[in-house]
């Protein structure tokens, strides 16, 4: 009998009972989710892919049926990651992510963010002693669909107007636009780090420019303190979570350019994983800044109300980055 | 042991993966218990088919919101003029900023680690090192997705004459290099996989054909071959076989089995048919092959002497 059926053939029969019900069980979590495992098959998992793998490994050295051997492979792949997968819920590592990753990854580059907000101080200035000098530069640093009419040719009174946030038609669209406009420059300052970090920087500081162009346009008016009560209310924010991105972008570029004992490669990687961290985070800040923007601005018309919110979100990002804390045990 | 056998071992350890077809695309992937999985990297062209459909049902979402959105208006009794057209910019500008930024975060991030196209597409991203994928690497790897595909978009759609022309110009090309980026390594790294340390392999799901040695078709046993008719052929022309047997192509069976025929100078039965006859010289070379496997030498084709 043992001409008429193959040894690798009888090996099959054997076993496949196991390989079909592992497939069932991880279709289960495929289509639907882990949870849906009763204790009884979750436990089955883990001894029915350790199975599965011997098979692979048994099939490669006495079986030559490439059907089979592929089968074992696509099986033995999908249940690996589902053994090795994800371990930790979702709302645990959200709140890992809250209570330790993110923060320590903002101290990490505290190098690199200091070398951010350098950059974007650095263009506020040139830009506000440009524009003071000569207003034509506005034209310059702010781009026509950004300044929405704030220009060196508005009136005192028209410009008031626009801090006190009852703006012309359309202004729904034009906060949502800058809203996109700003996390835009962050996401790009931070995907831009990859070149050696030289668009990043150039990003810092237009952005920065920006900021000292209008800054100057309102003062010359007489408007400063109102100005900077009607941007700093979410800017404070806002202008973090740029800086942060910029110096997340900056710390992937020193890590393309000086690798050290790393391939460059790994460090790429590495310090790319670390900035996904801190870009996670600007993304949360660029929110918060997005809700500052869209309602405390338009309900808070107070200009020293506008201050108390700015100087409060200052303290409360600047605390919970780099307040000392004390370190949870492993 | 001399020079030469050195050597010639090497040749046979770098030759002996049995997938010497896709060999170039097959990444070594060991797991914990030491097993090697030989993960298969995804060609560029699933990459970008993936791409493609999960671009269509992010649009087709967007569309469906400014359609209700239209709708909701009108059901309030206001005009669909002025403000209709701010809903329907407000919902393309903010909701296409939320999507493409959690659409593929949020898919990555589930067991299956694939957005629906990847799913379709049969594809996962995996962490290079094998191991745990993790979320900083997900968001990594698609915050750089602004710069590869929305960049160069914004480029392309941008307008300009003279200097702005050019500028524009050179942004699409500076931006076009990342985009091409997966053309020009083997591995098929986005500048995000290169970031994030991921990779993007084939893990479909397949089902366990029919052993063809099992059940061979028609008479199997009317065909008995000599040990020197199996020894004609290595395990390269049996996955051959193999395949021409599964696909079950009439002409291309009678081809084959005429080659065989001539071969191994095969003159009995000429009754039988080509598809009995593969299938019956297919479970017999097997069975000489997986036997002298066992005996510890693997014969990788027909050149294969020893």
């Amino acid at each position: 009998m043992a001409e008429l059926q193959l040894k690798s053939n009888r090996f099959r029969i054997e076993r496949e009972a196991d390989w079909r019900r592992l497939e069932v069980l991880l279709e289960k979590v495929e289509q639907k989710s882990p949870r849906r495992l009763t204790t009884k098959e979750l436990l089955e998992v883990p001894l029915l892919y350790r199975s599965a793998l011997a098979s692979l490994s048994t099939a490669r050295s006495i079986s030559l049926d490439q059907g089979l051997i592929d089968y074992l492979e696509a099986l033995c792949t999908r249940a690996y990651f589902l053994v090795y997968g994800a371990r930790t819920s979702l709302p645990d590592r959200l709140g890992r992510f809250f209570s330790e990753d993110w923060p320590g990854a903002v101290r990490a580059l505290g190098r690199e963010t200091l070398a951010a907000t350098l950059l974007g101080v650095l263009g506020a200035v040139a830009a506000y002693w440009a524009v003071s000098v000569n207003p034509d530069w506005f034209y310059a640093m702010v781009p026509e669909g950004l300044s929405g009419g704030r220009n060196p040719t508005a009136t005192t009174e028209s410009l008031r107007k626009t801090l006190e946030g009852a703006g012309p038609d359309g202004l729904s669209v034009f906060a949502t636009f800058l809203f996109t406009h700003n996390a835009q420059v962050a996401v790009t300052a931070f995907a831009l780090g990859f070149a050696l970090g030289l668009p990043t920087a150039f990003l810092l500081l237009t952005n920065g420019a920006m900021l000292g162009a209008f800054l100057a346009l309102f003062i010359s008016h007489g408007l400063g303190v109102e100005a900077i009560g009607w941007l700093m209310i979410h800017g404070v924010t806002e202008l973090f979570a740029v800086t942060l991105a910029g110096a997340a972008g900056f710390s992937i570029g020193w890590a393309v350019a000086f690798p050290g004992a790393r391939t460059r490669m790994a460090a790429a990687s590495r310090a790319g994983r670390r900035a996904g961290t801190v870009m996670a985070g600007v993304v949360i800040m660029l929110f918060v800044a997005g809700l500052l923007e869209g309602f405390g601005r338009q309900l808070i018309q107070n200009t020293g109300a506008r201050y108390a919110i700015a100087a409060a979100s200052a303290l409360v990002w600047g605390a919970y980055f780099y307040m000392p804390r004390r370190r949870r045990a492993p | 042991m001399s020079r030469a056998a050195a050597q010639r071992a090497a040749a046979r350890a770098k030759a002996a993966p049995p997938m010497d077809v896709r060999a170039s695309d097959a990444r070594a992937f060991v797991t914990p218990e030491g097993v090697d999985l030989r993960l298969r990297v995804a060609g560029a062209a699933e990459r970008a088919s993936a791409f493609a459909i999960d671009v269509g049902i992010l649009v087709l979402t967007l569309v469906v919101f400014s359609l209700l959105a239209l709708f909701a208006l009108a059901g309030l009794g206001r005009g669909a003029g002025r403000q209709g057209q701010e809903i329907v910019a407000i919902v393309w500008l903010l909701g296409f900023f939320l999507l493409r930024n959690f659409y593929f975060v949020g898919f990555e991030l589930r067991p299956r680690a694939a957005t629906p196209g990847k799913r379709i597409m049969g594809l996962r991203v995996i962490a290079r090192s094998g191991e745990r994928l993790t979320a900083d690497a997900v968001f990594a790897r698609n915050a750089l997705r602004e710069l590869e595909v929305f960049l160069p978009a914004t480029f392309l759609f941008a307008r300009g004459r003279g200097v702005d022309g050019l500028v524009i110009l050179l942004g699409v090309i500076w931006t076009g290099v990342f985009l091409l980026f997966p053309l020009f390594n083997r591995d098929r790294l986005r500048a995000g996989d290169l970031i994030a340390g991921t990779l993007v392999v084939a893990s479909p799901k397949k089902l366990l054909p029919p052993d063809l040695a099992e059940r061979p078709l028609g008479a199997p046993d009317a065909a008995v071959f000599t040990q020197a008719q199996l020894d004609a052929y290595g395990v390269k022309e049996l996955h051959v076989l193999e395949e021409v047997l599964r696909s079950a192509d009439r002409r291309t069976m009678a081809a084959v089995a005429t080659r065989i025929r001539a071969k191994i100078g095969w003159t009995e039965g000429p009754d039988m048919t080509d598809r009995t006859f593969l299938a019956a010289y297919y479970k017999g070379l097997r069975g000489r092959l997986e036997h002298r496997m066992l005996f510890g030498h693997r014969r990788k084709d027909k050149h294969d002497r020893v």
